[in-house]
């Protein structure tokens, strides 16, 4: 279904290319494997500052990349997050040259370009940014409490990938241009091209701006200063947070750390969520929102990362309801399903919508989670391109005993983070013993 | 051996793209059949377009439309709601209901081998929802709830306010989700009334795109419709019958919602401005992008790219069968509100003349809008998005392909002219959520008339 060729640069650059005529468009799709796991505590947010600088200009174009790419009539955007940063355009064909000649000179030449006013400017953006989707937003500093109290202070996911303000506004342009020379050479780095391609004049094409590019030293291992990347064998006692925000109805988080990504048990904890939580039929939606009315709504889903899986359930009470109602019927339906598994037909139901979703994510060849992204995905995160049938016989594998075993181990009270986010004031309405968690 | 550096390479020609073709043939029950295909992979998407959406709601009713669409789904005549949504994960369906201000659609991706059991399960949904009282009364104290919690979401705020400052007394002039007071009020004969004139069959558009020929479809498609139910005739789209909203500058133009402690204003600025059947429209097209429609528009670039004070800001023209409003949107560090109003009504005017369009912002906006132009129709969602908006506008079949050289064809001087005729900088009213005591002296010194403060 995705076919591809690769090939390896002799600087260390993975290329894919897949090929499909029927619009006049490539998707072009570079991942660099760095993300905010690279981090170190004290200079966070840096990965996702440096994903910014990379659009603001490089030697040869000493000014911002969207004005080319925009008079090519390509889309095009970028997205760090704890793993990974990922940069696409999607072009007319004739313009691939011109993708292929920036995405290069960002690869070798960003340095000469980057200075401390473009850094200050984007530095300022950023800020704006956590504004607007953390601080600004109800219930937007959620996920820092969340991470915050799953992982432990030394551990690469402790902290959100946004970064803390003070890490921000203390960061500088030594270390952006440090940041470069570690992370940002093409042995890092993966690069697909999907769509109005042939695979011979596509890689001939790369080889010809990227294969002048040095390589670089091989990059640090990341390292959670003694804490084990995988869940813990013995789970520490759960914890129950609260914070305040200006919000109308309370709302209950849940999570447990869990497998990584491709992991045993990572597709499984898929399946349980789906059972959970999806759609109208799910055991959660129909307790919580159809019969009982004790929540407006409720979703579940398994945050599958390179080094970490969690598990989170989030449910907001309807008014006039408290989050420990809400916990309870939540914590007897993970026992029910711990004791007695799933019904086949709920993970039928839940495979068929598996099934056609790989089929839906493959309408697009371009942008986050088209096919060059998926390609990339699959090549970074397990070192082939072609993982899509292994990724898809794990769903068809799931079977009633590893669900009902995976809501047993993974979703008891050890090692469980409860966050009670509730309106200014209404403390009441919290899960009882909660503690403030502390966000900034 | 390096390549060489000095030059960034050309773009090649402009990519001739033409519109799949659309056929269309009427269903015997009336409704109206178009059909694209769209081969590739084993997916079929269906849209059904009805020609109303929340503008159509009673005056005193406001939120009966979008609260009918949402009650599509809780159930049909022969199955409960959780059988329904049992049949439609089973196929791996998605369904998508979507109440706008002037239409209502109703879409479902399926696999292409469950090409009839999907178009059915979407023609149960459409034609023969249950409506039960149980049902109405679940998913209005759902509905109400979200009501509660857009009040400290500050876009949805902005918006709200927005609509109801530019179109007072009019159809637009309230959001799709209508008000806690009219939804505490509707009832079941309400909707199931409504949904008898505005769920007409006769009226309606099914689009399909995707693995499949027009006729073995359209075989399916009589075989699904000819039990529906049909009602009344063919309707007109009641937003036609009212009158175009006012032109009237309000008296304050500054409308301050209160948010203590925000670190942000988020920002509606804009007017009444132009219908989609405007003569002028693609000069407009490009007097947006220009302005604030992509990143490296005049007011992104400033306000983001050299000030630093927002994530970002947009532009657009809400093109709508009557007048809809050009606004600007973003949210903006609390400390530069005012300087950031202040800009965007000093580039509305410029653009005008005194700073009218550049030859090079011209090529650029225009090339971005006919380079770009192939993607939009990659995918069978967007194919059949398109041919909705044709039906939705009553524009000609070839309006696609006529879209690049139409664009090609807009000088500097019809985008200036399109700014002096449909962009009014001196009667915009710019709505802001945000910290009221660091605001009060920012907005008073912008000197836009009194300035009048609401609460949500």
């Amino acid at each position: 279904m995705l076919d591809y060729t690769k090939t390896t640069l002799e600087n260390g650059l993975h290329v894919i290319v897949h090929e499909d005529h029927r619009c006049p468009i490539v998707a072009v799709n570079v991942w660099y494997h760095v993300g905010s796991k690279n981090e170190q505590p004290g200079r966070t947010g840096l990965a996702h500052l440096f994903e910014h600088l990379m659009f603001e200009g490089s030697a040869h174009h000493d000014s911002g990349y969207f004005m080319p790419l925009q008079e090519a009539g390509a889309a095009l955007n970028g997205s760090t997050n704890t793993d990974r940063t990922n940069y696409w355009e999607v072009v007319p064909t004739s313009a691939l040259e011109l993708a292929l000649w920036l995405e290069s000179d960002r690869m070798g030449y960003l340095l000469p370009a980057l200075t401390a006013a473009k850094f200050e400017n984007q530095r300022d953006v950023v800020l704006n940014e956590r504004r607007q989707v953390y601080e600004n937003r109800p219930y937007g500093m959620a996920l820092m409490a969340l991470t915050d109290s799953l992982f432990p202070p030394d551990h690469p996911y402790h902290w959100t990938t946004i970064g803390e303000i003070a890490d921000l506004e203390r960061a500088t342009l030594e270390d952006a241009h440090a940041f470069f020379s570690t992370f940002y050479h093409p042995a890092n780095a993966s690069l697909t091209l999907a769509g109005d391609v042939d695979p011979e004049s596509a890689v001939a094409l790369v080889r010809r701006y990227f294969e002048e590019i040095p390589t670089g030293a091989a990059i640090p291992p990341v390292v959670g200063a003694g804490s084990p990347l995988t869940p813990p064998a013995e789970k520490g006692e759960g914890v129950r947070l609260l914070l305040e925000d200006r919000v109308e109805l309370p709302r209950l988080y849940l999570a447990w750390r869990t497998p990584a990504l491709f992991d045993d048990g990572d597709a499984g904890l898929d399946m349980l969520a789906d059972v959970l939580t999806g759609g109208k039929t799910s055991r959660l939606y129909r307790k919580l929102v159809y019969d009982t009315r004790l929540a407006t709504d409720v979703s579940a889903s398994q945050g599958s990362r390179e080094l970490s899986g969690w598990f989170g359930i989030t449910a907001t009470a309807a008014p006039g309801h408290t989050l420990d109602e809400l916990e309870q019927v939540i914590c007897q339906e993970v026992e029910t399903l711990a004791e007695h598994g799933p019904e086949e037909a709920e993970l039928e139901r839940g495979l068929a919508q598996v099934e056609a979703q790989f089929v839906y994510r493959l309408q697009t060849v371009g942008g986050f989670n088209g096919r060059s992204d998926q390609l990339n995905a699959y090549n970074v995160f397990a070192g082939d391109p072609g993982f899509m049938a292994q990724d898809r016989a794990r769903y068809r594998a799931a079977t009633v005993d590893q669900v009902r075993e995976l809501a047993g181990s993974q979703l008891g009270e050890a090692g469980r983070v409860a966050l009670s986010i509730v309106p200014t004031g209404a403390l009441n309405l919290a899960l009882a013993d909660s503690i403030p968690a502390e966000v900034s | 051996m390096r390549v060489d550096r000095t030059r960034i390479p050309g773009l090649g020609k402009v990519p001739t793209v033409h519109f799949p073709r659309v056929r269309a043939t009427d269903l015997s029950s009336g409704l109206a059949l178009r059909t694209v295909e769209h081969p590739g992979l084993p997916v079929v998407q269906f849209l059904l377009f009805l020609p109303t959406g929340s503008s159509s709601d009673p005056a005193d009713r406001p939120g009966l439309a979008a609260l009918t669409a949402d009650l599509l789904d809780e159930g049909s005549e022969s199955k409960s709601v959780i059988e329904l949504h049992g049949a439609l994960d089973r196929i791996g369906a998605r369904l998508g209901i979507h109440v706008g201000v002037d239409a209502t659609t109703v879409s479902l991706t399926t696999l292409s081998r469950h090409t009839e059991d999907g178009l059915a399960l979407l023609a149960e949904v459409v034609a023969q929802p249950r409506f039960d009282q149980a049902d109405l009364e679940r998913v209005r104290e759902l509905r109400r709830s979200r009501i509660r919690q857009r009040r400290t979401v500050p876009g949805a705020v902005a918006d709200q306010v927005f609509v109801e400052t530019l179109y007072p007394g009019h159809p637009y002039g309230h959001l799709s989700i209508g008000t806690d007071e009219s939804l505490s009020q509707l009832t079941v004969d309400d909707v199931r009334q409504f949904h008898q004139t505005a769920y007409s069959l006769r009226s309606a558009t099914l689009i399909a795109a995707g693995a499949l020929t027009h006729d073995p479809f359209y075989e399916t498609a009589e075989r699904v419709f000819n039990d529906m139910p049909v009602w009344g005739s063919r309707m007109e789209q009641v937003a036609n019958e009212v009158s175009p909203p006012s032109a009237d500058v309000p008296a304050a133009r500054v409308v301050l919602v209160d948010r203590p402690g925000a670190v942000q204003s988020e920002l509606r600025i804009g007017h009444v401005a132009v219908a989609r059947r405007a003569p002028d429209y693609h000069a407009l097209l490009v007097l947006n992008m220009v302005l604030g429609g992509q990143f490296v528009s005049r007011l992104n670039r400033s306000l983001r790219e050299e000030k630093g004070y927002t994530y970002g800001v947009r532009t657009a023209f809400d093109f709508r069968r009557l007048p809809g409003p050009f606004s600007l949107q973003g949210s903006v560090q609390a400390d530069a509100t005012g300087e950031s109003i202040a800009e965007v009504l000093e580039q509305m005017e410029a653009i005008n003349g005194k700073r009218a369009v550049t030859t090079p912002e011209l090529d650029l906006a225009r090339a971005a809008l006919t380079r770009g132009f192939a993607r939009g129709f990659e995918t069978a969602g967007q194919v059949v998005r398109s041919v909705a908006h044709i039906v939705q506008h009553d524009l000609p079949e070839d309006d696609y392909d006529q879209f690049v050289p139409r664009v090609e064809g807009i000088g500097a001087s019809a985008v200036t002219e399109a700014a002096r005729t449909h962009l009014h900088a001196d009667r915009a009213v710019a709505v802001v959520v945000g910290p009221a005591d660091q605001l009060e002296t920012q907005l008073e010194t912008l000197g836009l008339g009194d300035m009048r403060r609401v609460e949500i």
